[in-house]
């Protein structure tokens, strides 16, 4: 029902308010409004303090300490898949940080705009151990677990349509719901993104009965999403998103942001921090926006190991997450 | 002294119905055309278009034929199909489980009574989504694994995937069709005191069911690769859903039917006691007449309900009207505004239609008593 309300609510605000622009709403509130998943380890999933963690809530607060001075000013709102689009269109969030798919329809047909790829994912199954599956080449005739209005469902229908595979998909509405149902087992398998599956195995009690098989069905780019039209806002995210990504390139870190400020010689490092340049003037921002943002999140890398690397229980490997220039598709254009 | 119409209105009356009626039609189009601008405005596509498009997704149980290439326009049909049969069985069982608990709550039998009102407090007290949670995950983890499956001979099989039974193929589902009709048609002809008509029928039914349990073919559930194939399959989804709602809504119907049978004049069942009439005859021809005058209004409010909370279907993966139409093709499309709108209205015309068959029932009724 919570869908009905958010549509009714869509329809009334759009109907009622023109778009302002987003910048000058964010200061205005003095909080910047992300909408964040349900749940989702090492994306957004709220932690025993019920402070939220994970790559795409520090984003958020990056963006948070560009534009108003402070990652706590960031605020979190937890939408379904399906309510994510509309709340954002509506204008009841100013961002999605919410490991969405960029795809062209949601980017042309919707009024939105992504902004960045933050982590390339891809479809994957997880299967229980034993039953003798080790590629989902095998799953012809098995019973599917799939959250619903998600990329997720349409890959699982072409990937066994092309295949000519059998498949019943069960459709829940909630993450949990279908780790759940997978639990008890009513289906052979459960799909989602890959670092979903890492994440979502780590809430099963048997967490080893369960395999991740290799195969990756799909491209899911995941990224932050704007509203179209508003492309002083879109500017800020997206080059947020960038120092960030810069930021590691160049070595510059949560621990020497500050020292790097007024010691580092390297033009790109002086431009970045906002010791040089016109980079934060240029967006309506002052000069410090990267600066800050690096010092109270962190660069890119520091935020993958954080959340899903190394230094989390998920332990993913950075594979097509690495910086161009360590044979992964992380690029992100100069700062000049 | 106000001059008033032939009948017995004000002309003014008309004229400020009229303009209110006038502005809020305005008030509509002018909410409809402001939100079309803007989507207009934002670059949101809007219209009906969509649903001609290849819908692309596969559903878990579908009444009619569907595939991924099937339009969303037919995704729509196979949940509000879904939507229908899940609100039909659970507004018969509910009604049948309902007015049996009602009655057991008022019998003489101290246990009985007890037992029908500890039902009634149970379930009308706690929450549809928490039960419907229960009879899903609950049975669910209790039952085997598809290798493991219960087994009634070659054709029933039961186990966490559902309920697999053996269907005999199209021609002898029309046989059993025509064998069913033909043992009502016995049971009626008898009713009516008629024993030849009953007699043949009886000859019809003894051939077509004979005919369809020895020689028809029966297309049995076979376990191929994870699971079972053939025949016909009862998924867990639809039986939580249809035996959470149905015992639900029966606590609340137990409560009517028990108010409709003591709003029945005391008078009228003792001197039913004193004319001698058995306890069957006594329900039947004097109290069920007159309490169901004062039972079906408030049912017909029960029967709503229960068809609007089989939305909560789209929490387990049944997929009814809101999971497949309001959740994956809403999201796949991003068609808020006209999705929710279809959806809204086929609850509405849905609802509408109810209230109109239970409304013309309760006209029927009340006619009859009032000529008493």
């Amino acid at each position: 029902m919570r869908i009905l309300c958010a549509a009714l609510a869509a329809s009334l605000a759009i109907t009622a308010a023109s778009a302002a622009a987003t910048l000058d709403t964010v200061r205005q509130r003095g909080a910047l409004v992300c909408g964040v998943s349900q749940g989702l380890a090492g994306f957004s999933n709220p932690d025993a303090q019920g402070r939220w963690t994970g790559l795409d809530t520090d984003i958020c607060r990056a963006v948070a300490s560009a534009v108003l001075g402070d990652a706590k000013k960031a605020r979190f709102v937890p939408l379904s898949s399906k309510e994510s689009f509309t709340a954002l269109q509506s204008g009841a969030v100013d961002m999605l940080t919410r490991n969405t798919t960029w795809t062209q329809t949601r980017d042309t047909a919707l009024g939105l705009n992504f902004v960045a790829t933050i982590f390339y994912d891809g479809q994957g199954f997880m299967v229980r151990r034993g039953v003798g599956v080790d590629s989902a080449e095998q799953l012809d005739g098995a019973t599917v677990c799939v959250n619903a209005g998600t990329t997720t469902e349409l890959n699982l229908a072409d990937y066994f349509r092309a295949r000519k595979m059998r498949y019943t998909p069960v459709v829940f509405e909630k993450s949990d719901e279908v780790l759940a149902a997978y639990q008890a087992g009513r289906c052979d398998a459960y799909t989602t993104d890959q670092s979903g599956l890492y994440a979502q195995r780590l809430k099963l009690q048997d967490r080893n009965a369960h395999t991740i098989l290799p195969d990756v069905i799909s491209k899911e780019p995941l990224g932050p999403v704007v509203r179209q039209g508003d492309d002083a806002w879109f500017d800020i995210v997206r080059w947020t998103v960038f120092a960030l990504i810069n930021a590691e390139e160049l070595g510059v870190g949560q621990t020497n942001v500050d020292g790097m400020r007024t010691a580092s010689a390297d033009p790109r490092i002086r431009r970045l921090l906002g010791a040089d340049g016109r980079a934060g003037a240029n967006m309506g921002l002052d000069a410090e926006w990267a600066l800050r943002a690096i010092r109270q999140v962190g660069n890119y890398g520091e935020l993958f190991d954080r959340h899903l690397g190394k230094a989390s229980p998920l332990m993913i490997d950075r594979g097509m997450n690495r910086l161009w220039n360590k044979g992964g598709l992380l690029y992100a254009p100069p700062i000049r | 002294m106000r001059r008033r119409s032939a009948d017995g209105h004000a002309p003014a009356a008309f004229l400020w119905q009229a303009l209110i009626l006038i502005a809020v039609l305005a008030g509509g189009a002018a909410l409809v055309f402001n939100t079309l601008d803007n989507l207009a405005a934002r670059g949101i596509s809007s219209g009906f278009g969509f649903l001609d498009d290849a819908a692309g997704f596969g559903v878990t149980m579908s009444l009619i034929p569907f595939d991924e290439t099937a339009s969303f326009a037919r995704a729509f049909v196979v949940g509000l199909l879904n939507t229908l049969l899940v609100s039909v069985l659970g507004v018969a069982l509910a009604t049948v489980l309902g007015v049996a608990v009602g009655l057991a709550r008022l019998s003489p039998n101290w246990l009985l009574a007890r037992i029908a009102g500890a039902y009634v407090e149970t379930l009308r007290n706690i929450p549809l989504l928490l039960q419907i949670f229960f009879w899903y995950f609950a049975v669910l983890r209790t039952l085997p694994a598809p290798r493991g499956s219960y087994a009634l001979g070659e054709v029933a099989f039961l186990n966490n995937r559902g309920l697999y039974l053996a269907w005999p193929e199209a021609a002898a589902g029309w046989a059993l069709a025509i064998g069913l009709c033909a043992a009502v048609a016995v049971a009626w002809s008898l009713r009516r005191g008629r024993r030849g008509p009953a007699a043949g029928a009886a000859l019809v039914t003894l051939a077509a069911l004979g005919w369809v349990f020895s020689a028809a073919a029966w297309e049995r559930p076979q376990l191929a690769g994870f699971n079972f194939t053939g025949g016909v399959t009862l998924i867990p989804e639809f039986v939580a859903l249809v035996v959470a709602l149905s015992t639900y809504t029966a606590a609340f119907i137990a409560e009517i039917v028990r108010a409709g049978v003591q709003a029945v004049p005391k008078g009228q069942v003792e001197a039913a006691d004193a004319l001698g009439l058995n306890p069957a005859q006594k329900l039947r021809f004097v109290i069920a007449p007159q309490a169901l005058r004062v039972i079906v209004p408030p049912l017909t409010s029960q029967y709503l309900n229960l068809t609007k909370n089989s939305s909560l279907a789209a929490a387990i993966a049944y997929p009814d009207l809101v999971s497949v139409f309001a959740g994956t093709v809403l999201n796949i499309t991003g068609q808020a505004i006209e999705v929710i709108a279809i959806t809204m209205a086929v609850y509405l015309s849905i609802s509408l239609g109810i209230a109109a068959l239970m409304g013309g029932y309760n006209r029927a009724f009340a006619l009859r008593g009032a000529a008493s």
